[in-house]
This record gives structure tokens, C-alpha cells and sequence, in this order.
């Protein structure tokens, strides 16, 4: 019983059943979904469960193993935290939405085959862009069809890819596929779009800071790393991935930098760690793997735990920009304490989670040679320190008072806050458990006095960097504005062209109809210049004309004939 | 008596005396001091020569971090629309 039912199918059901309930019974059944879901977690046995013929194929509904098992106990555990966060949430849509949603990257990750895969993919994205629209704007009904529309794109070049590569293997496992053929590439791109690879990645600062308040916070976990998981499975060792991944931690942070809204600040934060996981699987080692695995672990907690304290921030004053906020640590202390330990985790300070995840893989880049690689992640830790570990609670909670003077956030919230701090703690000052549940057995100790000092100096010193620059004024301040990205290619340039492109086309049958008039006005011009009344062609002519014309004719016959 | 005026207890802060901000900075620079100082109290173990130069990574972090924030400021040249650029 317990095998023959696919742990995603429980939040997706249970999404459906609680449309049925009243509004109270459905908060505390909707709790309690992600909480069977680690129990039945916990009593699966690893292989090949649940599958179905269809057409000619096996579908594998639930495949387990230690890869796909760390990847659902955090997505049940993310679940749990953005319910509880959301608990004050009487908006049936969000509700259903984000369990669903939930739902859908769990079954995408213990799906076995592209098939299956392809199914929750599209879910993911269905499910998961009401939590945009439920803002009900003109907006946000606009970044919603583009989230949609790019989301729904990544799908189908997953199902193109999969086909393909049935046509190539003959199989529609998933299992790893490599870049060397067609469908490997086409489905390379699929999970490069939704883990947001550079010049791919713009869906994700457009959309997620737009979401609802607690609608981000459910964004932040599954989708993305629902997509680390997939590269994980299907490109572990592919070395252009080293690259990819150093290029996606390193520039967001510049954006991170000078970015106003704090929402977006995040999600350019979470394009920078990604960065990190992708390269671990392009290192491919089993410590470059463990680290991408934990990583991603520990990421959806502290990232959740940064998402909801700003989304605090957002639903007690109203605004989530850093240039209208500052001295918010007055009123909402509970608040700013929780978002300063998701800081330090992100930050990768000693006993925090960051710091046992994170050096994994600059570890395995720097044991793999990739000195480069290795340079670029340590230039991002000092980066990611700066824009999440800093610029977010600085801005936010200190900086300069703007005069808020609003509640703590709502209890619900706080709890969420908590629980998702206390999991970063305990991950940074003991690791073991979450490193018993890692694919590879682990041999990394985190706690040495080198790698201590060292992260230390790193981080302590990027911070007198801060301190420097704000007591200098060369930092620079929080401005209104936007900040032109990829997205400026389909949101300016491409209306922009067609725009002149149809301008074009009627200005060319503006033209051409007037041609067309020019030329039968000159026929009808011609025509009744010959036949018009009074024209040559319409004038009487008198009998004698007529008879000397023939003979003229005839004269000209006969002369030709007798030549 | 507002919303406002009840949530606001007007008790001055320890952070809005003046001088605490610099009481801060100086405890962060005697901080840096001492990790800076750290490293000739351990035994490295690194993977790249680099390492070995003395406080690397706390050069690392200031060099880097105020480079990359000067640098950033530099793009906002090109980067930087009005709020409404898209509407």
C-alpha cells in the first residue's frame, strides 16, 4: 500500500479534498499532508514502484533511491513550512494552488521515466503561476502569461527531447542522458530553463518577487530546485555545467547590488546559488554530487526563511522596496532576528547551514583542479554575503528609520520563521543527519580551524568592505527604478520589432494600394481618352473614309503578294 | 491616540545614539585584525599556491567585495531605467 502510491499523489489529492472542506478543517488537514508524506517517505523501500503500461511503454510513477528520497523529504518539508506561513491565508485559489504545486515537483521527483517527468514538469508550471495571479492585477496577469508561457516552453522541449531520445535508445528511462545526442541537448536546455541558467534566467526575477506574499515563499523551493534535481540525475559530470554554473553565481550578484526591490534582491541570491549546485554536478565526484544535494537542502530553508521574513516586511508596511524602508528592527525585532539567521546561513558563517553545504563544493572544485571555477566561487560567497547576508536585513530592518511603525509579523509567520531557523542551526552545528541522507556516503568534515578562519576572514573582511564604502558614500543608495535585464529583449526590443514590422507591412499596402489606384486610373484614363465621348475611337466617320481605308488595305495586299 | 502613535513607544534605541555606529565599525575592524593576525597560528592545508600568501582570503574579501560593489554602481550607467520603463 504504502509503495503503490506515489508521495506527490498525496498533496495533489489532498489539494482536491480540501476544496471540500470548511475553511478551518482545511488548514489542519492541509498540515497534516506533508507530514504523512515524511512518514511514507520514511517506510519506502529503494527501486522501481508503481508502474503502468501505456502504449507500448512503462511509465515508472515512483522510482526511489537516496538521490530522489533527500530531494522529497525537503520539498515535504518546504511544504510544511509555507502552509504554516500561509495559515492566515483565507484565499481558496493560493491554497489549492500551492499544495498542488508542491505536489507536482514531488511526483516530478521520484518520477522514473521522461514521460512521467514531462507531467509534473507541465503541473509545476500550471499549478504553480496561480500564485502569481492571485495578486489579481493587470500586472500581475501579464508577468503571470509570461511565466506561463516560458514555464510551459520548458516542457515541451522536455517532451521533444524525450521523443528524440526514445528514437535514439529506444527507452524513455530517466536515468543519465548525457549532452552527446539531440534529445540530450534539447532536454539539457528544458532543465536549463527552469534552473535558470544565464540568458535563460529571466522568468525568475520577473516573476517570483511578483507573487503574493506567501505565494513566494512556495515559488522559492520547488520549481528551481526541482531542476538542480533533474541536472542532477540526467548531467551529473557534464563539465560545460562547471562553467554555466560559475557564470549563474557570479553575475546576479552585480544586479543583487543595485537592485531597490528586496523581493527581487532574493531571487537574483537564488540564481547565484544555483550557480553553486550546478557546478557541483558538473564537477560529478560523489563529494561535488553530496555537496549540490545538500546544498539544495539547505538552500530551500534558508532561502524560505529569507523570502518570508521579507514577505513579513511587505505585508505589514506595504512596500518592499529598500529605498522606502529602514528601522523596521523597532517594531518587528522577532522578525529581523529570524531573517538574520537565514542571512548567516546563505552567508555561510560557522554553524550555520551554509557553511557545511556550501564548502562541499568549493571543496571538490578545488581538490578537481578547476582552480578557476574554485575563484569564481569563493568571489560569489564574499558576494552572496554582501547582497543577502547584508544589503536584505540592512536595509530592511536598519539603514535609515523610515518612520514604519507597524506590528510584529503574524504569529503563523513568525512559527514558519522559527521552525525554519532552527533546521539552518541545527544543520550548521550537526551535520551528520543530513549527510546520512545524501546519495554518496560522506567522508567531508566542515569543522576544521582552517576552513573556520578562513570562511571567517572571507566573510568578516567583505563586510569591513561594506563598512568602508557606506562611511565613505561610495555605496551606492537604494534608488526607484529599473534595472534592464534579459527580459528587456522580449519585453522592449522584440514588441518593439514588430511593432516597426507591422508598421512596415501597412505602410507597404498603404503604398501598394496607392500604386494599384495610380495604374487603374491611368487604364480608365487611356481608356476613355480612346473611347470616352467625343475620343477618336467614339467620333462618326463618313462612308468614303471607310471605302478608302479598305482600298488602301488592299493596294498593300496586293504589293506584298507580288514581291 | 493612532495606530501609529501606540505602536510607537518613542523609547530611544541604543543604534540611534550617536556614536554607536562607530562603536560597531571599530569593534568589525579589531575583529578583521584578529582573524587577519589568525593565520599565522594554524596549519594551512591548501589546494592552490595562492593560499599560502598570508591573510588571502580576508584580502580576497575586501578586494573582491569592494570591487564588485564599485563595479555594480558602474553598470547602474547602463542599467538603470525609470520605474515605469516597461509600463
Amino acid at each position: 500500500m504504502i509503495e503503490a502510491t506515489p508521495p506527490g499523489l498525496i498533496l495533489i489529492v489532498g489539494s482536491f479534498i480540501s476544496v471540500l472542506l470548511p475553511a478551518r478543517i482545511r488548514n489542519v488537514f492541509m498540515l497534516l499532508l506533508p507530514i504523512m508524506g515524511i512518514w511514507q517517505l520514511t517506510q519506502l523501500t529503494h527501486g522501481l514502484h508503481v508502474q503502468i503500461e501505456l502504449f507500448d511503454q512503462t511509465l515508472t510513477l515512483l522510482r526511489v533511491d537516496k538521490l530522489s528520497l533527500v530531494f522529497g523529504y525537503i520539498f515535504f518539508i518546504a511544504a510544511e513550512l509555507s502552509i504554516i506561513y500561509a495559515w492566515h491565508i483565507k484565499d481558496l485559489v493560493q491554497q489549492v494552488a500551492g499544495l498542488a504545486y508542491a505536489g507536482a515537483a514531488i511526483g516530478a521527483v521520484f518520477a522514473g521515466d521522461l514521460v512521467s517527468l514531462f507531467v509534473f514538469w507541465e503541473l509545476t508550471a500550471i499549478t504553480s503561476v496561480f500564485l502569481i495571479w492571485a495578486v489579481r492585477t493587470d500586472r500581475s496577469l501579464k508577468i503571470g502569461l509570461r511565466y506561463l508561457l516560458i514555464q510551459v516552453g520548458s516542457g515541451v522541449l522536455l517532451l521533444t527531447g524525450a521523443l528524440v531520445l526514445r528514437h535514439e535508445t529506444n527507452s524513455i528511462a530517466f536515468e543519465h542522458i548525457g549532452i552527446e545526442s539531440l534529445g540530450g541537448i534539447l532536454i539539457f536546455i528544458a532543465f536549463g530553463i527552469k534552473a535558470a541558467f544565464p540568458l535563460l534566467h529571466n522568468w525568475l526575477q520577473d516573476s517570483y518577487p511578483e507573487a503574493t506574499v506567501t505565494g513566494t515563499v512556495f515559488l522559492s523551493a520547488f520549481t528551481t530546485k526541482l531542476a538542480i534535481y533533474a541536472l542532477a540525475r540526467g548531467y551529473a559530470g557534464t563539465e560545460i555545467l562547471i562553467w554555466i554554473g560559475a557564470v549563474m553565481t557570479a553575475f546576479p550578484i552585480f544586479f543583487a547590488v543595485i537592485e531597490n526591490n528586496l523581493r527581487r534582491v532574493l531571487t537574483y541570491s537564488l540564481n547565484n546559488q544555483l550557480g553553486f549546485m550546478v557546478v557541483g554536478i558538473g564537477i560529478g565526484t560523489e563529494l561535488a554530487l553530496n555537496g549540490a544535494a545538500s546544498h539544495a537542502f539547505a538552500h530551500i530553508l534558508y532561502k524560505a526563511l529569507l523570502f518570508m521574513s521579507m514577505g513579513a516586511v511587505l505585508f505589514r508596511t506595504g512596500t518592499i522596496n529598500g529605498s522606502e524602508l529602514g528601522g523596521l528592527y523597532k517594531s518587528m525585532p522577532w522578525t529581523t532576528g529570524l531573517c538574520i539567521i537565514g542571512a548567516a546561513s546563505i552567508s555561510g558563517f560557522p554553524l550555520f547551514s551554509g557553511f557545511v553545504t556550501k564548502s562541499m563544493i568549493l571543496t571538490a572544485a578545488a581538490e578537481e583542479g578547476y582552480w578557476m571555477a574554485w575563484a569564481v566561487l569563493l568571489f560569489a560567497s564574499a558576494g552572496v554575503f554582501h547582497h543577502s547576508g547584508i544589503k536584505i536585513p540592512f536595509f530592511a530592518f536598519f539603514a535609515h528609520d523610515q518612520g514604519h511603525r507597524v506590528r510584529e509579523a503574524p504569529i503563523n509567520m513568525l512559527v514558519a520563521m522559527g521552525l525554519a531557523a532552527a533546521l539552518c542551526i541545527a544543520i550548521g552545528v550537526y551535520p551528520e543527519p543530513l549527510y546520512a541522507l545524501l546519495p554518496y556516503p560522506v567522508n567531508y568534515v566542515p569543522y576544521t580551524t582552517a576552513h573556520v578562519v578562513t570562511m571567517l576572514q572571507l566573510l568578516a573582511f567583505a563586510a569591513l568592505a561594506f563598512a568602508v564604502l557606506m562611511r565613505t558614500g561610495l555605496y551606492p543608495p537604494e534608488l526607484r527604478s529599473t534595472n534592464l535585464d534579459t527580459d528587456w529583449f522580449y519585453r522592449h526590443l522584440a514588441p518593439k520589432l514588430v511593432r516597426s514590422f507591422v508598421q512596415c507591412l501597412s505602410e507597404l499596402g498603404d503604398e501598394l494600394a496607392r500604386w494599384g489606384q495610380m495604374g487603374v486610373g491611368f487604364i480608365l484614363g487611356r481608356a476613355f481618352q480612346y473611347h470616352g465621348p467625343g475620343s477618336w475611337l467614339a467620333r462618326t466617320w463618313p462612308i468614303g473614309g471607310s471605302a478608302l481605308c479598305v482600298l488602301i488595305l488592299l493596294g498593300g495586299y496586293l504589293i506584298v503578294y507580288f514581291i | 491616540m493612532t495606530d501609529h502613535e501606540k505602536l510607537d513607544d518613542g523609547a530611544k534605541r541604543w543604534l540611534d545614539r550617536p556614536g554607536s555606529v562607530d562603536i560597531i565599525f571599530w569593534i568589525l575592524c579589531l575583529v578583521c585584525g584578529v582573524l587577519f593576525l589568525a593565520d599565522a597560528f594554524y596549519v594551512k592545508h591548501p589546494h592552490f599556491e595562492v593560499e599560502y600568501l598570508f591573510g588571502f582570503y580576508a584580502l580576497f574579501g575586501f578586494v573582491f567585495s569592494v570591487g564588485l560593489v564599485l563595479s555594480a554602481k558602474e553598470l547602474r550607467r547602463f542599467l538603470k531605467r525609470g520605474e515605469d520603463y516597461y509600463d
